[in-house]
């Protein structure tokens, strides 16, 4: 079982995360933990025109964790928010390959697109009220 | 194995539990601090209750509720026995260790702490040991004070000294309360001689037993600490079983924590007079079943013998530490010196998160517990944000080691170290 969970692309991310970093003049800036097992996540982003110009994470916490949020910064990177406000949980663990985790470590793996949704409510809350209050709304999806 | 050591293979036998395998291995349950698990008698003892003489104790006139509550009691006297109190009402049933701390804070805390006094704690503490304290010192402007631990996670006696030695009228410790085993490193504190310097400036002493009384036989008689807490799970009873043992010079002035049904003894509708102890403490219905299933624990441990378990968890922890320093990746915490911790071992594996770890040992059948332990002020001393712990009881074997450790390599490999 850990084999499978463990493969070379997770490892790979962990070791050498993409997008790592702080953005400086970020327009949304976001923490979240999860309180069980210690992993910590803050997403910086940069918005232009509705796009998603760029993304950066720094964090903490286990190899499922941090690979996917390195993985999601890619999937998001340059795309519209309208985008990234519907990615699913399915569809980050289709392209992290995790599609089996037990109920303790799927948070793990969807801490990072918390993270993201929470900036992405922050963000709507000031120029597109409903759409923030949607999401939150929709929030259990996430 | 040698010497008049348990029999291993015997004892395996009464936990039905250890003959199941997880992930095609063999289940290797290393996650004892947490809880234990439980020998058939204590399964049994509960599903006789249910089975047999199942009824609410100390009202009803009839046979089976008699009975109920002669088991309910008798496990009371053992809890009793098992710990050496002088008296059986100092033993209150709560639903666990944590509430029996809570139980203190808000009886005793808020009748005897007050603005400005300190209450000192340590920076092992377990949450428990360390919430309720400050809600209560939040509400009563009072002070917490936590002794430093050392690298090895040793406590300065000095420090308490210092403490102690300060008191006067505008600082004043009133509490001392530490767990005598931690969780999270397995060490084990100078309980004697703690408790003699607190005494010696007239100061109560809690002792969060949850680690230790399971292991390492407790006498409160001859410790004269004022307070223990621990908990039946963690010594191969049910869970929803706490105890709390209070010297009854101290109970009896303590008020009620949860009031309501078979605490009292006559309600009127303008006033209320409270039962005798130890019921006062104990309001509605009890937990009478895993109560009454506790007591097959305790003659589970007693038939053998704190001192052999001890002795085997010593031996256990001596092999495990020596096979896992061989590890070159791996860094251990807590005491090297064997009589100075119990078997409980944290570690951490190069730079594998323990969340990881504990997922892939768990694909060898495995259980070991990774995180923070609820003991994130040591975490923050430590500065470490989480540690991969295994720990033992009774049936666990030398061989369960030797999994463990080819796991851990197994691991190494994984994550190229």
């Amino acid at each position: 079982m850990s084999d499978d969970i463990y493969r070379e692309i997770i490892l790979d991310h962990y070791r050498n995360p993409r997008n790592k970093g702080k953005i400086d003049n970020a327009d949304v800036v976001i923490h979240d933990s999860n309180p069980l097992c210690g992993d910590q996540i803050d997403i910086f982003l940069k918005v232009e025109e509705g796009q998603i110009k760029d993304i950066k994470f720094d964090g903490k916490g286990c190899a499922i964790s941090q690979a996917s949020a390195s993985m999601l910064t890619e999937m998001v990177m340059d795309k519209p928010l309208t985008t990234a406000k519907d990615i699913s949980k399915d569809e980050i663990l289709e392209n992290i390959g995790l599609t089996n985790l037990g109920p303790a470590r799927i948070k793990c793996a969807l801490l990072s697109l918390k993270v993201l949704k929470m900036g992405m409510v922050k963000y709507y809350s000031d120029k597109e009220p409903t759409t923030a209050e949607k999401m939150e709304k929709d929030s259990h999806l996430y | 194995m040698q010497s008049a050591e348990l029999e291993i293979n015997k004892i395996r036998k009464d936990f039905p539990i250890l003959t199941r395998k997880i992930n095609g291995k063999p289940f290797v349950y290393l996650d004892n601090a947490a809880t234990t698990q439980k020998p058939l008698s204590v399964i049994n003892k509960i599903s006789d209750y249910y089975s047999f003489y199942n009824s609410n104790i100390h009202r009803a006139v009839y046979d089976i509720a008699e009975e109920a509550t002669d088991a309910y009691e008798l496990t009371r006297n053992k809890v009793g026995t098992f710990i050496n109190a002088g008296f059986t009402n100092e033993i209150i049933f709560t639903r666990n260790a944590t509430e029996a701390i809570n139980l203190v804070s808000y009886s005793w805390g808020r009748k005897n702490i007050k603005n400005g006094d300190i209450i000192i704690l340590s920076e092992q503490e377990h949450h428990s040991n360390i919430v309720p304290w400050q809600i209560l010192a939040k509400e009563k402007n009072a002070i917490i004070k936590y002794l430093k631990i050392n690298e090895t996670g040793n406590l300065d006696l000095n420090e308490l000294e210092c403490y102690l030695n300060n008191n006067n009228n505008n600082n004043n410790v009133k509490l001392i309360s530490l767990c005598h085993m931690s969780n999270a490193l397995g060490n084990i504190i100078p309980l004697d001689q703690i408790i003699d310097m607190a005494h010696g400036y007239g100061i109560p002493i809690l002792v969060d037993g949850a680690q230790s009384v399971p292991h390492i036989k407790t006498d409160v008689t001859k410790l004269d600490c004022d307070f223990l807490v621990f908990s039946a799970h963690k010594m191969l009873g049910p869970t929803g079983v706490g105890i709390l043992y209070t010297k009854k010079n101290i109970l009896e002035e303590m008020d009620p924590f949860i009031s309501g049904g078979d605490m009292i003894k006559e309600v009127h509708k303008e006033n209320t007079s409270f039962n005798d102890l130890p019921y006062r403490f104990e309001a509605g219905t009890p937990n009478i079943a895993d109560v009454i299933g506790f007591s097959a624990a305790l003659d589970y441990l007693n038939e053998i013998g704190m001192e052999n378990i001890r002795s085997h968890e010593i031996d256990l922890t001596k092999y495990a530490l020596k096979r896992m320093s061989e590890l070159k990746q791996i860094k251990l915490y807590g005491d090297t010196n064997l009589l100075n911790r119990g078997g409980i071992i944290s570690f951490n594996l190069g730079d594998i998160h323990p969340h990881d770890l504990a997922t892939i040992l768990n694909s060898y059948g495995i259980a070991i517990r990774s995180g923070h332990h609820c003991a994130q002020v040591l975490m923050e001393k430590l500065d470490i944000s989480a540690t991969s712990r295994a720990s033992f009881y009774i049936y666990n074997t030398k061989e369960e080691i030797n999994i463990f450790i080819n796991a851990l390599g197994e691991a190494i490999k994984l994550f190229q170290l």
